[in-house]
């Protein structure tokens, strides 16, 4: 909507506004939910299985109900309750067995967190250990222990997942395009290699927190640090059988989500502990240790790509296989499958596809969606392969993308035709290696890598990425003029920092012709105040909720429009307005101020019209359809956002050690709302998806014991790992259905950094490194030609790690 | 165990538990909650506060470690309206995305702007490196302490093509 109005036209939307949010979080003002204390509140603790995979012979909490303080314990045999997404697998408390190390057995509410955690520790869970299944490759085999014995029984959403039961594989994602058996036949050269990530955790700087109380009246009210309001009640209301108008969430401020709060987490675990403690609230916050094990991390990947290509260089044919590590419950991951089946092959055109996702249960820590949603794995595999096809075909790699990137006309994967509205990954792509002077090294360059003896190399990679959501997702934004003619926006997405409501505000600051400082987002999201939003996920929400704020603008000026009208006794498309007032066009000083109608106007003679003025915005996602399920042909992307980043690295091959010099990344954004937004976000997901490249991820003993649940052992980037130049690009494709042009781009900056790395690794030392993260020792390992270290189940557990079950006390 | 702590300038007189933390006092039983906890394990800087004029990580200290101690938290920043110049920097430099790391982040770049009144970027890095931020990627962070110290023109821009 209005994408083809210039920003020098405009007043808000393309301008640096400030962020309402900001002096709160710098004062210290800003209440999140890890600061709220209600009255007569319970702290809760658990109790968590040390083993990946053991039955439940008995839990013993005689001792621990009898200690000071205690209010309540639960365990997982009096809920009879489940809960998921899409697969419905998973218990509030593990019952029977326990499937993953870290998971939660038996939960307390205490008057104090000491206090329950005095009977945590006095409670005894006796337990038959089974041999777990870790590896998602073992997981496959025949003979492989069975995750989920029941998932023949379990509900799941059967329009767009395929759970295979009496297999490890919770959903299984196909997509089948043109003839790829003949092409393969035609082809010149066929390529065939495969990549692998492990799990890694999001990080929020705030773990997960909630406080939740269970009224005697069957009225639950939630407050938590979760990114999705509407889903949190609609899967608690499911779980529970309570109607919707029974439970109410609030969300204040959230210290950072990256999809793994976007679910629901451990809402029901402090629900079933207050409405035991006789609807006390209960808190609950994770520990740090906890947010690695207890609570969602991103799926590890195996994929397998076997590439057919022309004489020319074009591919011809593309067979694909990945294999998903969904660990102990399917939660997003099913879904981090799905949507990765579709966008597989990154922004190319494969006339000839086969493509089979697997999501695959394991005995570890559960996969859910984070900041990619798959995509920053997947492209670590596919912009690899593109380098290492091109190496083999003897065509530079840069050029092999362009020959083979979409561009209108080109058709997907799952036949959507590219126009040339959707967005210029070659741009991009040219951008970002113009940026790096790709292709040779600078005179400064060459001086630079004489006098150090480390090798510079320069590297590029693309990406793409549309949000995963189903095809009618759906949101609205309500506008309700103040008393004194300043605007009350209220939507429930959520903005835990990535500035979605200083772009809606300025949107609607926009569309109203009002001045920004009129227009106030509320903050905290309640579900008992707010219109419907589905989740915030997927960098949908600019989009979606963009619109509907325009469309709310407008509504609420249509309706100040015809209570002007009434007033000013004229029709209403004589009618005009600045940020004060109505006015008849061809007379302004005839007028009437929206303040005096905000909530009700009074005639001279006392005689009221129109009443309190409010604007309704709804929007839902238009022209997409469920993907087919035997062949994956359809249409699942409201908008791709593509983007490139550009690397040069400097690598020592004697020891492996690289610094990254520089880092050129570009997007097509559409339209740039809020510039220094939009750079925040393009440098914030860069340094995460540099952090995934270069040191995050879980690390396993054989037991299926996580090894590096802390800082310590799980590093992620500080200010000192920042590259030491970046540059940040837009190009500026309108989306035409996005709000004045735009579309999201808060997940695409983590996506294809390791890649980009990777292939300058490659560029400088010959290096080939296949699995991620590359740490120095695996680039050393790798100009050596030595297997990476196994970053699933490492071989060498004691000692390596200084937070090794053994060395913990609490573990 | 009695303690008596002076924060933000204010004279406080508690019992305190021998094992409380002294993040958990600032918190639970003075109600500052501006200061965070990210970990409790002395890694992230969230729980950043002055101690006796130098910055530390408060969830390695005990309460009772901080008796006749001098405490500066993120809530003595700013006393009346108007914020400190490094917040108004930081307001100014999209330097705060969600915010969680934001007071502790003030605090270190506080004591850097104390000792140094131009750091260079690495400096600045330097100084923050004990404050993990997982939103920014720390460069608008940076860039509010070039803008504070007078070098603005050294910042980066969103750059259209
Ligand atoms: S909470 Fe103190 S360093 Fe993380
Ligand atoms: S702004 Fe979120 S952690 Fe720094």
């Amino acid at each position: 909507m209005f994408d083809t109005v210039k920003t020098s036209d405009l007043s808000h939307v393309g301008k640096n506004g400030h962020r309402e949010d900001t002096i709160e979080k710098l004062t210290g003002e800003a209440m999140y939910v890890s600061d709220m204390l209600l009255p007569g509140m319970l702290h809760a603790q658990l109790k968590k299985s040390p083993h990946a995979r053991a039955k439940i012979v008995k839990i013993d909490y005689s001792k621990a109900a009898a200690l000071p303080g205690v209010r309540a314990i639960v365990t997982g045999d009096e809920l009879d309750y489940r809960l998921g997404l899409y697969v419905v697998d998973k218990r509030i408390l593990a019952r029977g067995e326990v499937r993953h190390f870290g998971e939660a057995v038996v939960a307390v509410a205490a008057d104090t967190a000491e206090q329950a955690r005095a009977a945590v520790d006095a409670i005894e869970v006796e337990y038959e250990v089974l041999p777990p299944v870790l590896h998602h490759m073992d997981a496959l085999k025949d003979d492989a222990p069975l995750v989920h014995p029941e998932l023949g029984s379990y509900d799941y959403m059967a329009a767009a997942f395929t759970p295979k039961p009496g297999t490890n594989i919770a959903n299984h994602t196909k997509l089948r395009k043109g003839d790829v058996d003949k092409a393969f036949a035609e082809s010149e050269w066929i390529i065939e290699r495969e990549y692998s990530c492990p799990s890694v955790q999001h990080v929020p700087m705030e773990t997960h927190v909630a406080i939740v109380q269970w009224g005697k009246g069957d009225k639950v009210n939630i407050w938590s640090s979760a990114q999705s309001p509407f889903t949190v009640r609609n899967l608690f209301c499911h779980a529970f059988g309570l109607s919707h108008s029974q439970v109410r969430v609030q969300v204040p401020y959230v210290g950072g989500g990256f999809g793994g709060k976007a679910g629901i987490g451990i809402e029901p675990l402090c629900a079933v502990l207050s409405r035991k403690a006789g609807g006390r609230p209960v808190k609950f916050q994770a520990s740090r240790e906890e947010e690695f094990s207890l609570l969602p991390c991103r799926s590890a990947l195996t994929y397998r790509i076997k590439t057919g290509v022309s004489a020319t260089g074009k591919i011809v044919a593309q067979h694909m296989t990945m294999y998903w590590d969904s660990g102990a419950y399917a939660d997003y991951a099913v879904n981090v499958t799905r949507a990765s089946g579709f966008s597989a092959s990154g922004p190319y055109e494969i006339p000839n596809a086969w493509l089979d996702a697997y999501t695959i249960y394991t005995n570890k820590p559960y996969g859910t969606a984070y900041r990619g949603f798959g995509h920053v794995e997947f492209h670590w595999a596919v912009e690899r392969h593109m380098e290492l096809v091109a190496q083999a075909i003897g065509m530079d790699p840069f050029v092999f993308r362009l020959k083979n990137a979409l561009r209108p006309g080109s058709l997907t994967m799952t036949g959507e035709e590219i126009t040339e509205h959707t967005g210029n990954v070659i741009k991009c792509l040219e951008e970002a290696a113009k940026a790096i002077c790709y292709g040779n090294l600078t005179d400064e360059e060459k001086a630079r890598q004489k006098k150090t003896g480390w090798k510079i190399g320069k590297g590029v990679a693309a990406l793409q990425k549309a949000p995963a959501m189903p095809p009618f997702t759906a949101t609205s934004v309500v506008l309700k003029m103040n008393e004194d003619g300043s605007v009350l926006v209220n939507l429930a997405l959520t903005d835990y920092g990535q500035g979605t409501y200083t772009s809606v505000r300025q949107i609607v600051a926009e569309r109203l012709g009002f001045p920004l400082e009129k227009i106030k987002v509320a903050f905290e999201s309640d579900t008992d105040r707010d219109p419907y939003d589905w989740q915030t996920v997927a960098s949908k929400g600019l989009l979606l909720s963009g619109n509907a704020a325009i469309l709310a603008a407008e509504d609420l000026i249509k309706n100040a429009y015809a209570v002007a009208g009434e007033i000013l006794h004229c029709n209403v498309c004589d009618l005009g307005h600045d940020g004060d007032k109505i006015f008849i066009k061809h007379h302004p000083k005839k007028s009437v101020s929206f303040a005096s109608m905000a909530v009700g106007h009074a005639l001279p003679n006392g005689n009221g019209v129109g009443g309190p003025l409010i604007g309704v915005g709804r929007y839902i996602a238009q022209g997409l359809s469920n993907l087919n399920k035997e062949d994956g042909q359809g249409n699942p992307a409201i908008d791709w956002t593509y983007g490139a980043h550009g690397i040069i690295v400097e690598v020592c091959e004697e020891t492996g050690e690289f610094h990254v010099l520089k880092i050129a990344s570009v997007y097509d954004v559409g339209r740039a709302i809020h510039p220094e937004i939009v750079r925040g976000q393009a440098i914030g997901g860069m340094l995460q998806g540099l952090g995934t490249a270069i040191c995050e991820g879980y690390i396993y003993d054989q037991q299926g014991r996580l090894l590096n649940p802390s800082f310590t052992d799980n590093k992620i980037p500080t200010a000192k790992d920042l590259p030491l130049e970046i540059e940040c690009f837009v190009v500026e494709t309108p989306q035409v259905d996005g709000p004045y042009g735009a579309r999201g781009v808060g997940e695409h900056s983590m996506i294809s950094v390791a890649p980009a790395l990777g292939n300058a690794i490659q560029k400088a030392t010959g290096a080939e490194i296949m699995h991620m993260p590359m740490r120095f020792e695996d680039v050393w390992r790798a100009l050596r030609h030595k297997d990476p270290i196994d970053n699933w189940i490492t071989k060498s557990p004691i000692g390596s790690c200084r937070s090794a079950p053994e060395a913990r006390p609490n573990g | 165990m009695k303690i008596k702590v002076t924060v933000n300038g204010q004279l406080y007189e508690r019992d305190v538990l021998e094992h409380k933390t002294l993040l958990r006092f600032l918190r639970e039983d003075l109600g500052l909650t501006g200061t965070k906890e990210g970990c409790g394990m002395g890694e992230c800087g969230a729980c950043t506060v002055f101690f006796n004029g130098k910055v530390m990580n408060s969830c390695m200290i005990l309460a009772v470690e901080a008796d006749g101690a001098t405490i500066d938290t993120i809530e003595g920043e700013s006393r009346g309206p108007s914020l400190t110049d490094i917040q108004k920097a930081m307001e100014k430099n999209n330097s705060v995305q969600c915010g969680f790391c934001t007071p502790g982040m003030v605090m270190s770049i506080k004591e850097l702007l104390q000792n140094k009144a131009k750091p260079s970027i690495p400096e600045i890095k330097e100084a923050i490196e004990g404050n993990f931020c997982r939103c920014t990627g720390y460069v608008q962070i940076i860039e509010a302490v070039l803008d504070v110290t007078g070098r603005s023109k050294e910042k980066g821009e969103l750059k259209h093509v």
